[in-house]
């Protein structure tokens, strides 16, 4: 259904949503510049093999605790140093970048998907299925993020794989509390009313006609719930509770450079500093799309 | 305000029944059976192990356990530490005066900042100060906390060396354990300099667990000062011609602050899960150290009972805000 309209007149074209959206999206510059910055990431991390210098686990014995390349002693093969066992700081956060981005994004879709099934189950049907599943979810929010991903992760043992699962079912109720939200605000509106009557089936009308209409609130969510995953994961790496050594996860990594802290500020310094940019740029973009697809907060 | 109270709880309720199946079951998911992880390497004898199952209550059916379960954490007993052989409780009891005492400095640091960060922005809207706390706001949002006072530590004891690196006091002071909390006993003790010592340990996880907090309550205040200044009342208010100063403390502040109280009531939950990180960054011993601790010694009762307990306060702390919300603005007890 296109709105152009065929008479020859001055009235203007109307926006696609796209362009819309972009128009807005681009007037703010924190926003901007957090897309570039995750541009920027995502191509590390996808050719980390071509752009680090090293191998992120390859070990230069004669080269240990080597401080950046600009700073006394420095190396210019390592350009921000090596850790206590002689591999190349760099190239570990540039594959960090890859696993770091990679668990956040599977941890994202699985809550994701998982959440907006359920939402959609409980917004739609109502009743009986309703109650179970907005309790379960209320149960699982009124724990503390971090701590109910310890539990789980304290349950099925520390690897990075159960500290993904474990925090997938912690972000699990904001999608399915979202997604029922907007269900319940779209299933009276006529457009949805009619394809029932039409004899649309319950599948259909669920993920054809409504769900389309609920995406704003949730890719918004999504967004933020990216920096959130990538934080809590680096604080169960950081615990010992998350990915384990050698893996250059970002929070272990600042793990094993803790015992370093009085005699090499590089170590420390440069894992969390990614993990701050990084996070920072996700909630950069996070409130860019939020002011850019809600019309209600749009000034 | 009695039925809102009593709506109130009846949600608490289920969520507790919630919580404690969580851990319950969570001795039943960990691989192995309770027993075998009791007996460690030597392992018992088929005799022992009916004799130790009769005895923990294992050989009922599940369902009869939960209820044991559940009327003994309703009496306060959580079972036995398998590593220290103390009950749990008295261990948490023993503890919980050190996160206490931590979460309530980094609280005090996180509301003041927090709220004068976010009245000065508010007043010098669109100015440099204005963008300057956003910006500190927007980091400390984002910021991992666990390499914040890794950078803390790195600047202001190993650099500086004005604050210690970890730990509640120094080791030159004997301070005998009345509250537990070092404050206290150290201004209640003889201990010449003691005091001076607890507090220079508290600086730095104060304000690395209060950092997120902070920026949160900075964000609100800002956003919920603008939009009050914006009201018709505020106008009247500068068309009386009373002070700009009278007007901010007296007419926007007040009405500012409600949104405001919701957010620190929401921040409870997590301090407390930030204190685990936090505690075992500066070697505080607290809950969350002995919670880590003990998921590295597969010390599940204790991991059972201290989530149980935590959670619990958290469930309390947030019926006590909502509560204390009805009690500020009657619209909330009566609605629905």
């Amino acid at each position: 259904m296109t709105m152009t309209s065929e008479t020859q007149t001055t009235v203007r074209v109307p926006q696609t949503p796209f362009a819309e959206f972009w128009s807005y999206f681009i007037q703010n510059r924190g926003a901007l510049i957090g897309l570039c910055f995750i541009v920027f990431i995502v191509f590390l991390a996808v050719f980390a093999d071509f752009v680090a210098p090293h191998h992120p686990h390859e070990q230069f014995r004669d080269f240990i605790l080597v401080p950046p390349a600009w700073a006394e002693g420095g190396n210019a093969q390592f350009w921000l140093g090596t850790d206590g066992v002689g591999r190349d700081i760099l190239s570990r956060l540039i594959h960090g970048a890859r696993l770091s981005l990679l668990i956040g994004l599977v941890i994202v879709s699985v809550s994701l998907v998982l959440g907006i099934c359920l939402g959609l189950v409980a917004g739609f049907f109502g009743g009986f299925v309703d109650v179970a599943i907005m309790r379960f979810a209320d149960i699982l929010l009124s724990m503390p993020a971090l701590l109910l991903a310890i539990a789980i992760v304290a349950i099925l043992g520390p690897s990075i794989v159960n500290s993904g699962l474990a925090l997938s079912l912690v972000y699990l109720p904001h999608y399915v509390r979202l997604t029922r939200a907007s269900v319940l605000t779209e299933i009276n509106k006529d457009y949805v009313i009619s394809s029932r009557v039409a004899g649309a089936g319950a599948l259909r009308l669920m993920f054809i006609v409504i769900l389309p209409n609920c995406l704003a609130p949730l890719i918004v969510q999504a967004t933020l719930g990216f920096s959130n995953a990538i934080l809590d994961m680096a604080a169960l790496g950081f615990l010992g509770l998350g990915a384990q050594p050698p893996l250059p996860e970002w929070g272990s990594m600042l793990a094993t450079a803790r015992e370093f802290i009085q005699s090499a500020w590089w170590v420390v310094t440069f894992p969390g500093l990614i993990i701050l940019m990084t996070v920072l740029a996700f909630n950069l973009m996070g409130d860019g799309l939020r002011d850019a697809l809600d019309p209600k907060l749009k000034q | 305000m009695l039925q809102f109270l009593l709506r109130r709880l009846g949600m608490v309720i289920p969520t507790f029944i919630g919580v404690s199946l969580f851990t319950f079951a969570l001795i039943y998911l960990i691989p192995g059976d309770p027993i075998t992880i009791m007996g460690g390497e030597r392992g018992f004898g088929p005799e022992q192990r009916a004799e130790l199952e009769a005895m923990l209550g294992l050989d009922k059916p599940i369902w009869q356990q939960y209820f044991i379960y559940l009327g003994n954490v309703l009496q306060g007993d959580l079972g036995t530490s398998y590593v220290t052989r103390q009950p749990v409780m008295s261990e948490f009891m023993s503890l919980f005066p050190a996160t206490i005492e931590l979460t309530v400095c980094a609280a005090i640091f996180a509301v003041i900042t927090g709220l004068t960060l976010g009245i000065l922005a508010a007043i010098k809207r669109g100015g440099l100060l204005d963008h300057t706390v956003m910006t500190i706001s927007l980091t400390g949002y984002s910021m991992p906390i666990f390499w914040w006072a890794l950078l803390l530590i790195l600047l202001f004891s190993v650099n500086l060396g004005w604050t210690p690196v970890s730990g509640r006091l120094d080791v030159m002071f004997w301070v005998d354990e009345v509250t537990g909390f070092m404050l206290i006993d150290t201004l209640l003790s003889d201990e010449d300099g003691a005091f001076i010592s607890a507090l220079s340990h508290l600086v730095l996880p104060s304000i690395v667990l209060g950092t997120i907090p902070m920026a949160v309550i900075a964000r609100m205040t800002r956003s919920s000062m603008l939009e009050v200044l914006g009201e018709d009342y505020i106008r009247t208010a500068r068309a009386k011609g009373l002070s700009k100063r009278r007007i901010i403390v007296k007419h926007a502040l007040r009405n500012a602050l409600i949104p405001v109280i919701t957010v620190m009531g929401l921040q409870v939950g997590l301090l407390l899960s930030g204190a685990i990180l936090t505690e075992t960054i500066f070697a505080w011993p607290g809950i969350g150290k002995w919670l880590i601790e003990s998921i590295g010694r597969r010390d599940y009762p204790v991991v059972q009972g201290g989530l149980l307990l935590i959670a619990t306060i958290i469930i309390l702390v947030n019926l006590l805000v909502d509560l204390m919300y009805g009690v500020v603005n009657p619209r909330v007890r009566h609605s629905k």
